[in-house]
């Protein structure tokens, strides 16, 4: 049978969750790197033993791991994320120009055939690549020298590349998203960038239209459609149908397009997955009601999911990186909140329960699907 | 051979206990001193200095024999009781909640 394996980053270590193919009965295994923040974990689709992890802290910085064993034992590797050439300056929080400084590694996107490959994202905001597992890291310099690069300003966050997204048709195609600079498009393996924010309207940046400045929280795809993809931005649902050419609203119904996370069932491409929050200034969910939304329509028509997830006094957060999706049968969804709990429903988001409810606050939720 | 204390999320990482060993051939500086901690335990690199200014962590101190070094130049020479190894040279985390 089939089983999943959970990787929880958490403010204060790391967590492993399995489970066989039912997703009933789940053995916790961590913490991994206690006292350290996990941005994230993830595994390699080539070698799904092969995990790599971001852990960091404000004492001693960034310390990359891998593991060769599904997370059984961890050895570090290299750290050194220096930018390619001049770095130059970005905006501060005040619009002034503030020079480039690596803080952390917020993402990790390992390649899809090779498990020596991964790509990280990282703040301030840059792309780098290892090809060696980890023991070299080498920025890809054209994202960061775009020439909006001077533009681009922190979120409440940080300014950091949270998302990267591989197209699994073209190895030459990925899209990352960066707070607060919008989404951005490569079809040359990551030498050149496009920026791709085209219909997006932000009310809280001097042009709401502008080409760069949207402080995008996070984008999804499904692999059989690489060109439709959806944005869950500091406001507002979006979708796009032409790789980021022009994006649309669907928001709809939602009670609150505000949001950290999204995603899609792992069968269905026009499922999609939100939780919103409340709004940019209380960061927690509507009504104290713990709510995922799901579209089985592409976004527009979305129907709250409820059941087993708490109906009241419910005051934690859901962040970008913290929600994932498994690839059974019956497709697993997966969240974890800021008060440390993380739900799993096996059912596509019809039930849910917690797999574990006493963790530090989750910042990241992965899941690899094993034979 | 000097006598180095570690925190303990570095005795952590480096696989050792709270104080490591290390020689110096040439004169004992605050700078060879941490040359040398990250030459034996390259998995340190980049956690007590910044792996290109060699600049101190905000957040860690430097002490030896009860003087603060933390603000010192890397040329300055430790003092004889480290020399010697009969005091430790102590990297410490700077002391904060969370």
């Amino acid at each position: 049978m089939s089983s999943v394996r959970v990787l929880v980053g958490t403010r204060k270590g790391a967590f492993i969750l399995t489970a066989d193919g039912r997703r009933q009965n789940w053995a916790v295994n961590g913490p991994h790197f206690p006292g350290w923040e996990m941005y994230h974990l993830k595994g390699s689709p080539a070698d799904p033993n092969r995990l790599y992890a971001s852990q960091s802290s404000g004492w001693f910085g960034q310390v990359m791991q891998r593991s060769n064993d599904g997370g059984a034992t961890w050895e570090p590797v290299d750290n050194k994320f220096v930018y390619d050439g001049t770095t130059g300056t970005h905006q501060w929080y005040d619009g002034t120009p503030h020079p480039w400084e690596f803080k952390r590694v917020w993402h990790l996107e390992p390649s899809l055939s090779d498990p020596d490959t991964v790509y990280a994202g990282v703040e301030d905001a840059a792309m780098f690549r290892t090809t060696d597992g980890g023991a070299n890291w080498h920025e890809l310099p054209g994202l960061r020298n775009h020439g909006s690069g001077s533009k681009w300003q922190p979120g409440a966050g940080g300014l950091g590349l949270h998302t990267i997204l591989l197209d699994p048709t073209n190895a030459q195609r990925m899209f990352i998203a960066i707070s607060a600079a919008g989404a951005f498009r490569t079809d040359d393996g990551g030498t050149t960038w496009t920026p791709i924010n085209k219909g997006l309207q932000s009310q809280y940046i001097p042009d709401p239209e502008a080409e760069v400045g949207h402080c995008v929280h996070r984008i999804a795809m499904h692999p059989s459609r690489p060109n439709t993809l959806y944005m869950q931005k500091h406001w507002d649902v979006m979708r796009t149908d032409d790789a980021g050419g022009h994006w649309t609203e669907i928001s709809g119904n939602l009670p609150t397009d505000f949001g950290f996370p999204i995603d899609v069932h792992a069968h269905e491409p026009d499922t999609i997955y939100v939780v919103p929050i409340t709004s940019d200034s209380h960061h927690f969910p509507p009504e104290g009601k713990l709510r995922v939304y799901r579209s089985r329509t592409g976004g527009n028509e979305w129907e709250p999911l409820t059941r087993g997830l708490p109906q009241q006094d419910c005051y934690v957060n859901v962040l970008r990186d913290a929600m994932a999706v498994d690839r059974l049968d019956s497709c697993g969804i997966y969240f974890g909140t800021t008060g440390g709990q993380v739900y799993a429903s096996p059912d596509g988001g019809d039930s849910w329960a917690p797999i574990v409810r006493d963790l530090p606050a989750v910042l990241s939720v992965e899941v690899q699907t094993l034979p | 051979m000097i006598r180095v204390e570690l925190p303990q999320h570095l005795q952590t990482l480096a696989r050792v206990g709270r104080e490591v060993e290390v020689s110096i051939d040439g004169p004992v500086t605050l700078g060879a001193v941490l040359d040398a901690v990250e030459a034996r335990y390259p998995v340190l690199q980049g956690t007590i200095r910044d792996h290109v200014s060699k600049k101190r962590r905000p957040f860690l101190r430097f002490f030896a024999c009860q003087d603060d070094l933390s603000l010192e130049a890397p040329d300055l020479l430790l003092p004889e009781p480290v020399v010697r190894g009969v005091e430790p040279f102590m990297i410490v985390g700077a002391i904060a909640g969370g």
